[in-house]
């Protein structure tokens, strides 16, 4: 039997759900579509595709408070609150922003981020978002605050506010340079008691629009690499990461699990761990298992020692990726999304061609690979819970620990801490829930450690993409139709979503995640006649297993780019024109053609059309491009590669990338995020593929998932385009979507093959030359 | 448990602990240092480096019952915010950073590097440092951090 065949086979007792199976009886629930219009919702989630609830006295910091944002302390210090967390270096960015527009010195700012108590919730840290829109709101914050200084110190000073200058937090009178007075005199340790307008909620809020902000020419920190805040003490060991945090009387835990789909549990042998000394409790909760140990050697021991007899899950692992994209393929979709973009009669279009070529793409299911593996500390006491956690959404884990505990939210405080890059994969806490489990079942702190094996397997990972493509050409040579569709499986781990504790607790889902997208799947090009969709299939399972999915850096665009960008070369390739020029054909977009060009130019590109294999030579040659928009941040990137015909493998030997995000905040920043996205990017093209089979899992380890290694890596090149008149869109992750494209249409350069499934290791790469055949 | 002496960045320490125990939990948990760090505890990434007796170590794997009287020196043997040690000092110039996370693996391990070819060529540090994982893509960073620090004469310091 096919363990992707579709049977309905009941419904879940809450609330209608539609239950699936396909062998691995997934559950999804035909409800919760777009419900109600985010302003009706203030500070509630993110997603207006959530349920509602409606926020209690004492849940949020009022945004309309100028408090909430920002104080100044006796010796003009300013500490900036924000619900933003740092990943990418955006502590330094954030505070050069609020350092100009207060006129304070850039040291004079420290930040405070990601505390549900103590600052405002702007959104999670997804999305390149914490620049262009928490930056704004921060901006503009730090706007009203100056203007209120400015207030106070016309009073101080008996002079009109316009007269007053400030400079290094120190406020003079134009042409007297006796009178003067510091905000800390103004104001240091005392509140303003000021109301500022805020409106909307979270990453949508626009906080006192009244306010005009500096114009960009008046800018002196923003726009100067500014050195990282952090980075120093990252390098002697002074610096505390998430997995530094230590708590009084703090004991070690963690959490037991299989490979594959989580069952029940029929028995947990004790009698196994204690042989370990300093084992405290084996904890057991539905079909969560755990231990708590005074050590943490003890409790990895426990953990491995720990002898639980599974029972066998109704939630089967597909074999491979296969069968999952055929279910991709198959299966009606939950949610359909379609372009604003979409124009004209595609069907027509086909029906009148000269020439129609199509295509399907493949791309993987990928992992986030954290250096440091998911780990938080959670001290629970009777009703309330303080937890220290790395993660992305601060306000998220404490609404989803609230309902896990069935407390008000405001009984739970949650304290961001750093830890390694996430690239979405801290979206979901994982570890402060197991953390909340083990601590309330000791009633100590505990802190909870993912290892490396549980960090690979349970990861929610980037989902496995199938995107099918066709155009049309007419006889006179134009594209006249381009047909687009992506389909994928929704992020489960998504914000409003049960994630795996609480799924091993009894707490079901109630919707099926978040949806697949549709940027990067062509629209930039101004082709008569487009149709672009995007679908998502239901992807929630009975019982909660390791394919489970969530935002990865630039979530969906890599593959959908892949497909897009590489079909774009094929249809250059078909029409014999240059890959730079074809695209400036149907490029209406300035700034999408400008970075096109300064990526090509400083690449050295030659124009010629695609491929030019050369016959008979071990090293084959070539050299690729791709382009994109995402948030209004541009890349476009020119991969050259080497291709051992002999052995398959694929060197990319230099990127150039070109990058315009708008108004650049800090290039040196800038310039190590392209860096960062390139090498990551070549990671995921060449190297990355989540291996599973039936019995689960099976990338358990940095063997088992290869990422890229110094011998490895190519020459970067980079061109930054700065905006200055525009908003700053962010560079964190839009970079890497044209990575991939970019190598693959290299490869077809230098070897004739058209590879079409990611990633592009030596075993696809000979069977692609072995066969001769013109794709693969 | 069992009672060990350890030297770690020139200091004497007595800790109780059990004999399997590897040197990573020792120095993270009972000597409260933060400079080797937990990636993988499978000597796969190189987080956890540290210099034993003059050679790179994962600690995540050396039981500290091996470990003996050896000197161990870690990230903040080298040097602090303060006064750092050259190779630091050339890592902040060149922003050699994102996360950070993997950072004390690549100093160690170019400390290490640097004491036997004081002047690497960059396919030198490659070579060198492919064993050690970074996710964020630094590696660029890395590689003129070190041959900075080597210009600096990071080597005798
Ligand atoms: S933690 Fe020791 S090598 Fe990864
Ligand atoms: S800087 Fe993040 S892992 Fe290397």
């Amino acid at each position: 039997m096919d363990n992707f065949s579709l049977t309905r086979r009941r419904l879940l007792k809450s609330g209608g759900a539609l239950v699936v199976s396909f062998g691995f009886a997934p559950v999804t629930r035909s409800l919760a579509q777009d419900g109600g219009t985010p302003e009706e919702r203030p500070f509630a989630a993110e997603n207006p595709d959530l349920g509602s609830f409606t926020p209690e006295p004492g849940d949020y910091l009022d945004p309309r408070e100028l408090d909430s944002w920002l104080a100044v302390t006796g010796d003009g210090g300013v500490t900036m609150f924000t619900g933003k967390v740092d990943i990418t270096g955006t502590r330094t960015a954030l505070a050069q922003i609020v350092a100009d527009e207060l006129d304070v010195a850039f040291d004079q700012v420290t930040m405070v981020m990601g505390e549900t108590t103590r600052t405002v919730d702007q959104g999670r840290t997804v999305g390149s978002s914490t620049i262009p829109r928490a930056g704004q709101q921060l901006r503009q914050a730090a706007a009203a605050a100056r203007q209120e200084l400015l207030k106070l110190a016309s009073k101080h000073l008996g002079d009109p506010a316009e007269r007053l200058t400030v400079n290094e937090g120190v406020v003079g009178v134009a042409g007297d340079a006796g009178r003067r007075v510091s905000y800390g005199e103004l104001i240091g340790g005392r509140r303003f008691d000021v109301t500022i307008t805020a409106t909307g909620y979270q990453r949508g809020m626009q906080v006192a629009p009244e306010v005009q902000p500096k114009h960009y020419r008046d800018y002196r920190i923003v726009g100067t690499s500014v050195p990282r805040v952090d980075i120093p003490a990252k390098l002697t060991g002074e610096f505390e990461y998430a997995c530094d945090v230590r708590v009084p009387g703090m004991l070690h835990g963690r959490a037991v699990r299989p490979h594959t789909a989580i069952a029940e549990p029929n028995g947990v042998d004790e009698r196994s761990v204690e042989h370990i000394p300093g084992v405290v409790r084996v904890v057991r909760e539905g079909s969560f298992v755990g231990v708590v140990a005074e050590t943490e050697w003890a409790a990895i021991k426990a953990a491995r020692d720990l002898r639980v007899d599974w029972s066998t899950p109704r939630t089967r692992m597909p074999a491979d990726r296969d069968p999952v994209d055929r279910y991709l393929a198959e299966t009606p979709p939950v949610r359909e999304r379609t372009r604003q973009e979409n124009q004209g009669d595609v069907e027509a279009a086909f029906a009148g061609a000269s020439t129609t070529l199509e295509a399907v793409y493949r791309w993987p299911f990928q992992n986030h690979g954290m250096m440091l593996p998911s780990c938080a500390v959670a001290d629970v006491q009777g009703d309330r819970a303080t937890i220290w956690t790395p993660a992305q959404g601060p306000f998220t884990t404490r609404d989803r620990v609230a309902i896990m505990m069935n407390v008000p939210r405001k009984n739970v405080d949650v304290r961001y801490v750093e830890a390694s890059g996430t690239y979405g994969r801290l979206t979901a806490d994982d570890a402060a829930e197991d953390a909340v489990l083990l601590s309330r079942a000791v009633g100590r702190p505990v802190r909870v450690q993912w290892m490396r094996e549980d960090e690979q397997v349970w990861d929610p990972k980037g989902g496995q993409h199938l995107t099918r493509v066709r155009a049309a050409v007419d006889s006179g040579g134009e594209v006249s139709a381009w047909d687009y569709e992506n389909i994928s499986m929704p992020w489960t781990e998504s914000q409003g979503m049960p994630q795996l504790a609480e799924r091993q607790i009894g707490i079901e889902p109630t919707y099926y995640g978040n949806a697949n997208g549709t940027g990067g799947a062509g629209a930039i090009y101004d082709f008569a006649n487009i149709n672009i969709r995007s679908k998502t299939v239901p992807w929630i399972f009975e019982e909660v297993m390791p394919l489970r999915t969530a935002a990865l850096r630039s979530p969906g665009e890599p593959p959908r780019v892949f497909a897009t960008e590489s079909f774009i070369d094929e249809l250059a390739a078909e029409l014999r024109v240059d890959p730079v020029q074809f695209r400036l054909r149907y490029l209406r977009d300035s700034r999408i053609r400008d970075t096109l060009r300064a990526a090509a130019d400083r690449a050295g590109w030659v124009e010629r059309p695609s491929p030019q294999p050369t016959a008979d030579v071990r090293i084959l040659r070539g050299r690729g491009i791709a382009v994109n928009q995402r948030g209004g941040s541009v890349p476009a990137a020119v991969a050259e590669v080497e291709v051992n015909s002999e052995t398959g493998k694929v060197t990319v030997s230099r990127v150039t990338m070109a990058y315009d995000c708008g108004l650049i905040i800090n290039p040196d920043g800038v310039r190590n995020q392209l860096e960062g996205n390139i090498i990551q990017g070549v990671s995921r093209a060449l190297l990355e593929e989540v291996q599973f089979d039936a019995g689960g899992v099976t990338s358990v380890d940095w063997i088992s998932y290869p990422v890229l290694r110094f011998t490895e890596i190519p020459e970067v090149e980079k061109e930054l385009i700065n905006r200055p008149e525009m908003p700053a869109f962010g560079a964190a992750e839009t970079p890497i979507v044209v990575v991939p494209a970019a190598i693959a249409n290299a490869v077809f350069d230098a070897t004739g093959v058209r590879y079409r499934t990611v990633p592009l290791t030596p075993e696809r790469i000979l069977a692609g030359l072995r066969t001769g055949q013109t794709s693969a | 448990m069992a009672r060990y002496s350890l030297t770690v960045n020139g200091a004497a320490h007595v800790v109780d602990v059990e004999p399997d125990t590897p040197l990573l939990y020792v120095l993270r948990n009972d000597l409260d240092l933060k400079g080797p760090r937990f990636g993988c505890g499978l000597a796969q990434c190189g987080a956890c480096s540290v210099i034993v007796d003059g050679n790179p170590v994962r600690s995540c794997i050396t039981p500290v019952s091996t470990v003996g009287n050896q000197e161990v020196t870690t990230l903040e043997g080298l040097g602090s915010v303060a006064e750092p040690h050259p190779l630091q000092a050339a890592f902040i110039e060149e922003q050699a950073a994102q996360c950070g996370y993997c950072m004390n693996g690549m100093i160690i391990n170019a400390k290490v590097l640097l004491g036997s070819n004081p002047d690497p060529g960059d396919d030198d540090i490659k070579e060198a440092l492919d064993p050690i994982l970074c996710r964020c893509g630094s590696h660029l960073r890395v590689v003129r951090a070190i041959k900075r620090a080597a210009a600096n004469n990071a080597a005798t310091a």
